[in-house]
């Protein structure tokens, strides 16, 4: 083991070592460098735990805990009584209807915004006068704030309002609801405005997607005779997969947990009858309002064990196929 | 640059390490030294409802102004925050913590009977004697098991408030004493084609507040005093509550659409439909000639039209005819707090701070001699109701506590909404009373 290539000898200065001892030196440089790593792993990662312990793992730990107590959060908790906060959830009628508002939600957010996101990319993902002024037009409703949103809609729909006298003025006097107050059209209301407010991500979405597919894959389509239509079936939407499963992924975990805009936009009435509330709301109204501090932790932990349980089935049997590459396996 | 990278990565654990330890830690440096009134320095943190800008938070500051410059030892930090979130979260949440606020909003009944559960009031019944005396029964919502904790600065009954004009355009000659009365006024306030009664269903609790009345009259003054303590609410008296509701309600007296109407604060709720003249009653607290003002598009008009009459008594029935429901606003001291704090809270009732408080025309004080501050009309027919009430019911949602008062407005709501029974109200009040 004579010195080896001396070009690979840390520049800086420092003069060559003495040969010699070759090898020892070798394996306390190999030495140095993996404690190195291993500083910077550390490093590098502890702000991220700590802040992840902090505020997600300890948060977590603690709703669990107070969940197994009758507490109003006065004092700290002493009254255990195991699961039965659980058991008073699922007895609660209010609570079952926001089960079936979020699961509303869920799907209608899927069935309604998938098919619309996509014919809207589909559009703005060919070439025509005005296009990036309609792409930021689409994508406006996302970047409001959820408050501003809800705020703005409450007034549109209010009793009498814009949206009625729009209604009114067109003949279609006869439609006009109680948008926000009657017990039977509420959830189909905020469904429409969650609509609105989210349809502009998917689009985003999905043209980035589309970004993604290459043009020659079309160009070789349109000379084998393929129309426009049997192009986007055949060639753009396969490869559009992915991106259309993380987005569903995203819209299904987002309606289980939506809070903001409904809790805006609905009247407390309408939401503690179970009209339009969801497991948020009902969390929020029967922990803070009712103080029932114990309580409310059970809803979250419910809350999530059922956005948990989602998101692993869904990775499961749907996301695993990206994550395995089939599909550009497929293409090639 | 592996140095530079170490060094990096040792500040940041040392960043985090020091903002762990400044999370945690805090408090626990304000002991209270109670026999050195005014010695040393002391700084006092105040809580308030008052957070919308206006009279309310105007005359707040001036009185914290007005104390430290008293006392120049005594520097106090306030803060006006929203009702809700400061009773339902930022309290109880800093009042688990080793560091809450010195002196915060307080509203009596059943909170502030758990709140002394808890440990976390100071006992001020020494100190307050004279005030209490002053005061008189109002101040007994402030206590606990015979101790004072607190004191009330606003203290008013509810009853209607009337649009004098349309009664007067109806032909109703004199404001109802009975429901009778109310019904026909109803009746013929429908034939000049106004809402007769605005209702802000949609923030359940002012919907809420008609069955407390109901209660009121249809329970005797033991029961309802039982019921505060025990949380027993086994008579039918409050059922019948209910039913009395519900036949008024079929009446058809409120705005269409009432269970979508907010409060107050906003020209489309029922305040505003009172305000801006285009319905003629609503049931509501004495703060409601200032939140009026803030919706109203004419606020002299509003001055002119505006009228109030205790809420009518129903012939025949057990309660008390004279009794009235009520409540208030009122100040309490965290256990640990500085002396100074009790001195506040006394300066805060004083007749001249309760005078000006009178003259902003948010709420009727509570000390004698301090009505000379009120110069509305409307306000004064208030005062002089307050007085000659036999006996004052605390808003039975205060009274019984967040738990249960949510559960009764909730129920109550239902009935509001054509899909609840007076039967489920008492149910819900008794499931919630174990929850």
């Amino acid at each position: 083991m004579t010195s080896t290539n001396p070009t690979l000898t840390p520049a800086g200065g420092r003069k060559a070592p003495p040969a010699g001892r070759p090898a020892a030196r070798r394996s306390s440089t190999r030495a140095a460098e993996t404690r190195r790593k291993w500083y910077e792993i550390i490093g590098l990662t502890t702000p991220a735990i700590v802040v992840y312990v902090m505020f997600v793992l300890v948060p977590m730990g603690f709703a669990v805990y107070y969940s197994l107590y009758r507490w109003r959060g006065v004092g700290p908790p002493t009254d255990f009584v195991g699961f039965d906060n659980y058991v008073l959830a699922f007895q609660d009628p209010i609570f079952l209807d926001a089960l079936r508002n979020n699961a509303i939600i869920v799907v209608g957010s899927l069935v309604i915004q998938g098919p619309i996101a996509l014919g809207i990319a589909l559009l703005l993902n060919r070439r025509f006068r005005g296009r990036t002024v309609f792409r930021l037009l689409v994508f406006v409703p996302y970047v409001l704030a959820e408050v501003t949103v809800g705020i703005m809609w409450k007034l549109l729909l209010t009793g009498g309002g814009t949206f009625d006298a729009l209604l009114r003025s067109l003949g279609l006097g006869g439609l006009v609801q109680a948008w926000l107050a009657d017990l039977h059209v509420v959830i189909w209301t905020l469904l429409v405005i969650l609509t609105w407010k989210y349809v502009g991500f998917a689009i985003i979405l999905l043209l980035a997607g589309l970004s993604n597919v290459p043009q020659e894959l079309n160009e070789a389509a349109a000379i084998d005779g393929a129309s426009w239509w049997q192009t986007q079936r055949h060639v753009t939407l396969p490869l559009l997969g992915p991106t259309i499963r993380i987005w569903m992924f995203l819209s299904i975990i987002g309606s289980l947990q939506v809070f903001d805009v409904i809790w805006v936009t609905s009247v407390p009435a309408v939401r503690s009858l179970g009209a339009s509330a969801t497991m948020a709301t009902y969390m929020v109204d029967n922990g803070f309002f009712a103080r029932l501090w114990g309580y409310g932790n059970a809803v979250a932990v419910i809350l999530f064990v059922i956005s948990f349980v989602a998101a692993l089935l869904f990775q499961r049997f749907l996301l695993r196929r990206d994550i395995e590459g089939a599909i550009t396996g497929k293409v090639k | 640059m592996a140095v530079k990278r170490r060094a990096g990565a040792v500040l940041a654990l040392v960043t985090t390490g020091v903002l762990l330890v400044a999370g945690c830690g805090g408090g626990g440096d304000e002991e209270p030294a109670e026999n050195e009134l005014y010695k040393n320095p002391v700084t006092l943190t105040w809580w308030h409802n008052a957070s919308q800008d206006g009279p309310g938070k105007t005359y707040w500051e001036k009185v914290a102004k007005d104390f430290s410059a008293l006392h120049p030892t005594v520097t106090i930090k306030a803060e006006g925050i929203e009702t809700n979130q400061l009773q339902r979260t930022r309290l109880p949440a800093a009042l688990l913590s080793s560091d809450p606020p010195d002196i915060f909003q307080s509203w009596g009944g059943g909170e502030i009977r758990e709140q002394v559960e808890a440990d976390y009031l100071k006992d001020i019944t020494d100190q307050v004697k004279d005030e209490v005396a002053n005061i008189g029964s109002a101040a007994e919502i402030w206590q606990a098991g015979g101790k004072q904790y607190g004191l009330p600065y606003r203290m008013g009954i509810e009853g209607i408030w009337y649009n004098k004009d349309m009664f007067a355009r109806a032909g109703i000659a004199a404001p109802p004493t009975t429901f009778d009365e109310l019904n026909d006024a109803v009746t013929k306030l429908k034939a000049i084609n106004v809402i007769p009664i605005a209702v802000g269903a949609g923030d359940k609790w002012p919907a809420a507040h008609w069955w407390y009345n109901f209660a009121l009259r249809a329970c005797s003054v033991d029961t309802l005093k039982k019921a505060s303590t025990d949380l027993s609410f086994d008579d039918q008296c409050f059922v019948k509550a209910g039913q009395d509701l519900k036949s008024f309600i079929d009446t058809k007296p409120f705005q269409p659409n009432f269970i979508a109407t907010p409060g107050q604060n906003d020209p489309t709720s029922a305040n505003g439909l009172l305000a801006n003249g285009k319905a003629a009653m609503e049931l509501m607290g004495d703060w409601n000639r200032g939140t009026l003002d803030t919706v109203a598009t004419d606020k002299a008009a509003l001055g002119k039209f505006l009228g109030w009459f205790p809420v009518p008594a129903i012939a025949g029935s057990a309660g008390d005819p004279k009794a009235a429901l009520g409540g208030g606003d009122g100040f309490a001291c965290a256990k640990n707090a500085p002396a100074e704090c009790v001195e506040f809270l006394k300066y805060l009732v004083s007749p001249e701070v309760q005078k000006g408080y009178a003259e902003t025309g948010t709420g009727l004080p509570v000390t004698k001699g301090a009505d000379a501050g009120i110069s509305d009309p409307a306000l004064k027919s208030i005062l002089t109701a307050t007085s000659s009430a036999t006996y004052l019911q605390l808003w039975l949602d205060t009274a019984f506590g967040s738990t249960v008062g949510n559960a009764m407005n909730d129920a109550i709501v239902a009935i509001f909404a054509g899909n609840g029974t007076p039967e489920q109200v008492v149910s819900a009040m008794k499931a919630a009373a174990k929850k």
